[in-house]
C-alpha cells in the first residue's frame, strides 16, 4: 500500500514536470524535501529524549498504570485487544492527553512508544495489528482542547478573540474522533468477515 | 476565557514535569537514571525515522513542485464545492492530511487574506486545529517501530480526516 502511494506520488510528479516544464522546481524539491525531513528529525531528537526520559520515570513510578485504570471503561471499549493494565494503555492515554492540550511535541514520542508496546503485544510482527490501526485512527482525529499553533496564528493577525475557535475545534474533533472509531470498527468487521468467508 | 486558556497552556508542562518527578521520588524510582535510560531510546527513535521521513517528504515535494498537486486539486474542487466546501477552503482540506507545513502555510495565508474573524478565516483555523497530518503520523509512528504492512491504517486515517473536515465545516457554519 505505502509502496504504491510512494511510487505514484514520485512518478506522477516527474511525468507532470515533463509536461508542465517544471523540471527545475522538481530538482529543487528533491533536495529541499530531503533536507526538510532530516531537519525535522533532528528537531525531534530534543523532544524525544526529554519526553521519553520523563515518561520513563512516570512509567516506573506506576503513573501510567494509574492513568489507564482511571479511563479503563472507555479505553477498553476502544482497544479491546490490549490487556487492562498493560503499559501500552498508559502510553496511549498520555498521547491522547498531550493531543488534547495541543502539545504536539509531547504527543509524538508518546505515540511512538505506544506503537512500540502495541507491536510487542502483537508478537513483534511487522504487520499492523487491529489496535495499531485503531490507535492511528484515533490519533489523526484526536480530540483537541487547545489548538496552540492556530491560536498563535490568530493572535498574530489580531483576531478580536483568538481563542473563540476553542469550542468549535473541540466539538469538531469530538465528532471526528467518534467518526474515526466507527470507521475503524467497520473496517475491522469487514476484515474479520473476509477472513472467515 | 483567553487568560484561563493561556495560563493552562503555560503552566501545564512545568507542573506536569514537577509532579512526575515528585511522584517518582516518592515511589523511590531512581529518577535521573530512569530519565537517561528513557532518553537514550529517544535518540534511537529519532534516527530510525529519518529514512522514512526523507522518502515520504521527497515524494510529496516532487508531487507538489511539479504542479501535479494543483492539477488534482482543481479536478476535485468541483465535487467539494458541490457538497458545500467553500472554494477557498478546498485546497487546505485536501492538503491537510498530506503535508502539515503546507497546510499551516495555507491556514496563515487564508487568515491573513480574509481576516481572522471572517467565516473563511475561522473555518481555516478550526480545520487546521481539528485534523492531523495523517501521512506524517503514519510514516513516523509505523516507521519508528518498523511496521511494514499497514493494513487498513491509511484508508481508515484518510476517511477519518474526511469526517473531521465535514465536522469542522458543519460546526463552524452552526456556531458562527
Amino acid at each position: 500500500m505505502v509502496n504504491i502511494i510512494w511510487i505514484l506520488l514520485t512518478l506522477i510528479g516527474i511525468v507532470f514536470a515533463m509536461v508542465n516544464g517544471t523540471m527545475e522546481e522538481v530538482n529543487e524539491a528533491i533536495f529541499k524535501g530531503a533536507s526538510e525531513a532530516v531537519t525535522l528529525c533532528i528537531g525531534l531528537i530534543s523532544v524525544l529524549v526529554f519526553w521519553l526520559g520523563i515518561m520513563r520515570i512516570a512509567e516506573e513510578a506506576g503513573l501510567l498504570t494509574k492513568l489507564s485504570l482511571l479511563f479503563r471503561p472507555i479505553v477498553n471499549k476502544i482497544f479491546p485487544e490490549v490487556p487492562k493494565d498493560h503499559p501500552a494503555m498508559g502510553y496511549i492515554l498520555s498521547n491522547m492527553m498531550a493531543n488534547l492540550f495541543g502539545l504536539g511535541n509531547a504527543a509524538t514520542p508518546l505515540g511512538i512508544k505506544a506503537m512500540e508496546e502495541l507491536k510487542e503485544l502483537n508478537g513483534g510482527k511487522n504487520e499492523a495489528s487491529r489496535s495499531m490501526v485503531t490507535f492511528l485512527a484515533v490519533n489523526t482525529s484526536s480530540i483537541t482542547l487547545i489548538p496552540t499553533t492556530v491560536i498563535a496564528i490568530r493572535m498574530n493577525y489580531n483576531a478580536s478573540s483568538p481563542t473563540d475557535i476553542v469550542g468549535p475545534t473541540l466539538l469538531a474533533t469530538c465528532c471526528s474522533a467518534v467518526g474515526a472509531i466507527l470507521i475503524d470498527r467497520w473496517f475491522y468487521y469487514r476484515r474479520s468477515r473476509k477472513r472467515k468467508g | 476565557m483567553m487568560e484561563i486558556v493561556s495560563i493552562i497552556s503555560l503552566w501545564f508542562i512545568p507542573i506536569l514535569i514537577g509532579f512526575i518527578l515528585l511522584y517518582g521520588t516518592f515511589k523511590r524510582v531512581p529518577t535521573y537514571e530512569s530519565f537517561v535510560e528513557g532518553g537514550k531510546e529517544g535518540i534511537k527513535i529519532a534516527f530510525s525515522i529519518i529514512p522514512f521521513l526523507v522518502g515520504m517528504l521527497v515524494a510529496i515535494s516532487i508531487f507538489r513542485a511539479s504542479g501535479a498537486l494543483d492539477y488534482f486539486m482543481n479536478l476535485v474542487r468541483p465535487f467539494l464545492e458541490a457538497i458545500g466546501v467553500p472554494a477557498e477552503i478546498a485546497p487546505l482540506a485536501l492538503i491537510r492530511p498530506i503535508s502539515g507545513n503546507a497546510a499551516l502555510g495555507m491556514t496563515s495565508d487564508l487568515i491573513a487574506a480574509h481576516g481572522p474573524d471572517s467565516f473563511i478565516g475561522r473555518l481555516a483555523a478550526v480545520l487546521q486545529g481539528s485534523t492531523d497530518t495523517t501521512f506524517y503520523v503514519l510514516t513516523v509512528y509505523f516507521g519508528a517501530v518498523g511496521i511494514k504492512k499497514m493494513g487498513d491504517a491509511l484508508k481508515v486515517g484518510l476517511l477519518a480526516d474526511l469526517v473531521g473536515i465535514i465536522a469542522a465545516i458543519v460546526v463552524v457554519v452552526l456556531v458562527f
